[in-house]
């Protein structure tokens, strides 16, 4: 199924989803999809929403109104309902009144993995550890077979699985180390080492690139483009770094205030004047 | 490396079994009434009591304060399904000899108040565990103080004897039983919290956002650690009323909760080795070796000042106080003390002299 037979197999279809906090809109009718094999970008000011339709994708806030679907089958299919629904600002008919209570870790499950604009490594843990836990729902064992070491093979096949990760990122030899003692950047990459070990099909990554310097953006997009292709992902990013986005994005979408501005290709985005105005600045932020 | 670990694996065998050896020592020479049987006798007891708390508080990070409830569900069931027979219009004199007219070997009576203890965790767990820090807390210490007014209910007096005693039924009298339950327990607790599931609780406790985007299901995970902390909390009630021989609802107040928590934070949250250093530390200190602070001593003419009655508390407070400040994360914080940790404390010390003084485990 996860051959690659055409290029616009639909993996994540986002449809009128806004997310609304009291009066605030952060998120505000905000439709996209992401295809098969593709790396598509989020980009917008501080503020713009993004992480926040991050949240919603993956089931972190239940939004107050839209639908979000993935691999064709919905996900979340969110109701306005009681206070929410008087305060709805939006324009989109209020269409999607059954909820589908999904878990974040139940879309995890489906194949959505993300990382977090705030590092959230598990502080007391190692960073092989850090890595295992990712592989415990995708185990069989219920908890007495775990106590009792009864799903032995399993539990190898995990570690194993585990270092293999740890070794795709280039982390193999700080295994043993406690994950916060990591340097920024490296913890960074067990962020990703970690979400990929969820067997994902889509990646999302929120600013994976936050506080590296040039050339460790450039390395950090030839190792999305790498997992990318060795693991048939789709990746969906959000990120400041204009260099890392035009480098590795089949396509973006420009959010302003909850907003979508704008969607294209690289080049149609840099040369949108709206997309100027409001975020790229008149003309030397690419440079 | 695989040769270290059996190497630990053998000396850590080698300890526990002589630790057997000793306890079956002791139960040869030391009276079974004095004050030395029955304070280890209760230490036993309090550590397991102690690391199924941690369990739920270190591991899984839920602040919760209902374990005296846990161990009076497990005392109470043990103690009404233990009572010979024979033995019941006595206890049950109040209520025409109870409404329970059958009994069962003191071990199924362990379990049983174990699993008792577990089932209601489950149904306390179901509206209590969607509270999170502080509310959690409040909510559990309600629910152990309900399930205390309930047991003293008079209502039910054919089961609890209402505000009566539970006694007659069996307990034991060395210190090797408590011993061998208790060892028992805690190595499945250490045994679970090794697993992938013990890695779940900590992923939990860590960050929980973070542990739900990892696909691991918070409400079944928090569910689960609490009823296993409840399980053997109710084992160790089982065990805390064989030892008194007695049980009265009246004597599982918050205290008790209290008394644990303080035990498992002195250890350190997230240390079993450190719950059982400080239960053993806790007990003996605070009812055996400072006993002499509460009685005058005369040395010649010279009389001790400050010593008389309850100065013991005094100094066991102030004990207390100095280790909370000086140890802010427990005597042993997050680290375990085992045979391994030890050879590399030493390992590193040969090397490099007195540089890295942290043992981590």
């Amino acid at each position: 199924m996860s051959t690659q037979s055409a290029e616009n197999t639909n993996i994540l279809h986002v449809e009128h989803v806004t997310m609304q906090f009291g009066g605030v809109v952060a998120v505000n009718d905000l439709s996209l999809d992401v295809n098969e094999g593709e790396i598509v970008a989020l980009i917008g000011p501080n503020g713009a929403g993004k992480t926040t339709a991050f949240n919603v994708i993956t089931g972190v806030y239940e939004p107050t109104n839209g639908l979000v679907s993935f691999r064709g089958t919905p996900i979340i299919e969110n109701h306005p309902k009681g206070k929410m629904k008087k305060l709805y600002q939006g324009d989109a008919p209020l269409s999607y009144d059954k909820s589908i209570v999904k878990t974040p870790d139940r879309i995890t499950k489906l194949g959505i993995a993300r990382t977090f604009q705030n590092i959230r490594l598990f502080k007391k843990m190692t960073v092989f550890e850090n890595v295992l836990i990712a592989r415990h729902m995708r185990s069989n064992a219920n908890f007495l077979s775990a106590t009792f070491r009864l799903n032995h093979a399993e539990e190898a096949a995990n570690r194993e699985e585990a270092m293999r990760y740890l070794e795709m990122v280039g982390l193999a030899d700080e295994k043993d180390e406690l994950a916060t003692s990591l340097p920024y950047g490296k913890q960074r990459r067990l962020e990703i080492a970690r979400a990929l070990a969820t067997e994902p099909t889509l990646l999302l990554l929120d600013e994976p690139a936050a506080g590296m310097n040039p050339q460790e953006t450039l390395e950090l997009a030839a190792f999305i483009r790498e997992i990318k292709e060795k693991l048939h992902l789709s990746v969906f990013v959000i990120e400041h770094h204009m260099d890392l986005i035009m480098e590795i994005s089949d396509r973006i979408y420009v959010l302003d205030f909850g907003k979508l501005i704008a969607t294209g290709t690289p080049e149609e985005i840099q040369n949108n004047p709206r997309v100027i105005e409001a975020y790229l600045g008149v003309g030397d932020e690419d440079a | 490396m695989n040769k270290d670990k059996m190497i630990n694996g053998i000396i850590s065998a080698i300890l526990l079994a002589l630790l057997f050896g000793l306890v079956v020592l002791l139960d040869h020479t030391l009276p079974t009434t004095g004050i030395a049987m029955t304070v280890l006798q209760k230490c036993c007891i309090y550590s397991l009591v102690a690391v199924s708390m941690n369990l739920l508080n270190g591991f899984t990070g839920l602040f919760s304060l209902g374990q005296a409830g846990f161990m009076l569900l497990g005392a109470y069931t043990y103690g009404i399904l233990t009572i010979p027979v024979d033995a019941r219009p006595s206890v049950y004199q109040y209520f025409d000899g109870g409404i329970v007219q059958f009994s069962v070997p003191f071990w199924v009576g362990i379990l049983a108040a174990g699993c008792v203890a577990a089932l209601f965790a489950w149904l306390i767990g179901l509206p209590v565990l969607r509270l999170k820090s502080d509310y959690l807390a409040i909510a559990t210490l309600g629910f152990a103080e309900i399930l205390r007014a309930f047991c003293q209910w008079d209502k039910l007096g054919g089961l609890t004897n209402g505000s009566n005693m539970l006694r007659k039924y069996p307990s034991f009298n060395t210190l090797l039983f408590p011993f061998t339950v208790s060892v028992i327990c805690i190595a499945v607790i250490v045994l679970l919290i090794n697993s992938s599931y013990g890695r779940a609780f900590k992923a939990i406790r860590d960050d929980e956002v973070a542990a739900e985007a990892m696909g691991i299901n918070l409400a079944h995970h928090k569910r689960m650690s609490f009823c296993i902390s409840s399980f053997f909390a109710g084992i160790g009630g089982a065990l805390l009323a064989m030892f008194q021989t007695t049980v009265q609802a009246s004597a599982f107040k918050t205290n008790m909760t209290y008394e644990i928590l303080l035990v498992v934070v002195i250890g350190g949250l997230g240390s079993v080795t450190g719950s059982i250093i400080a239960t053993f530390l806790f007990y003996l200190c605070s009812e055996w070796w400072l006993r002499f602070l509460d009685s005058e001593i005369m040395i010649g003419a010279f009389k001790v000042p400050l010593l008389r009655p309850g100065f013991r508390k005094v100094v066991f407070s102030i004990v207390i106080m100095v280790i909370v400040l000086f140890a802010r994360k427990g005597i042993m914080g997050d680290r375990e003390f085992s045979v391994a940790a030890v050879r590399r404390w030493f390992g590193k010390h040969r090397s490099s002299g007195s540089e890295g003084k942290e043992e981590k485990a």
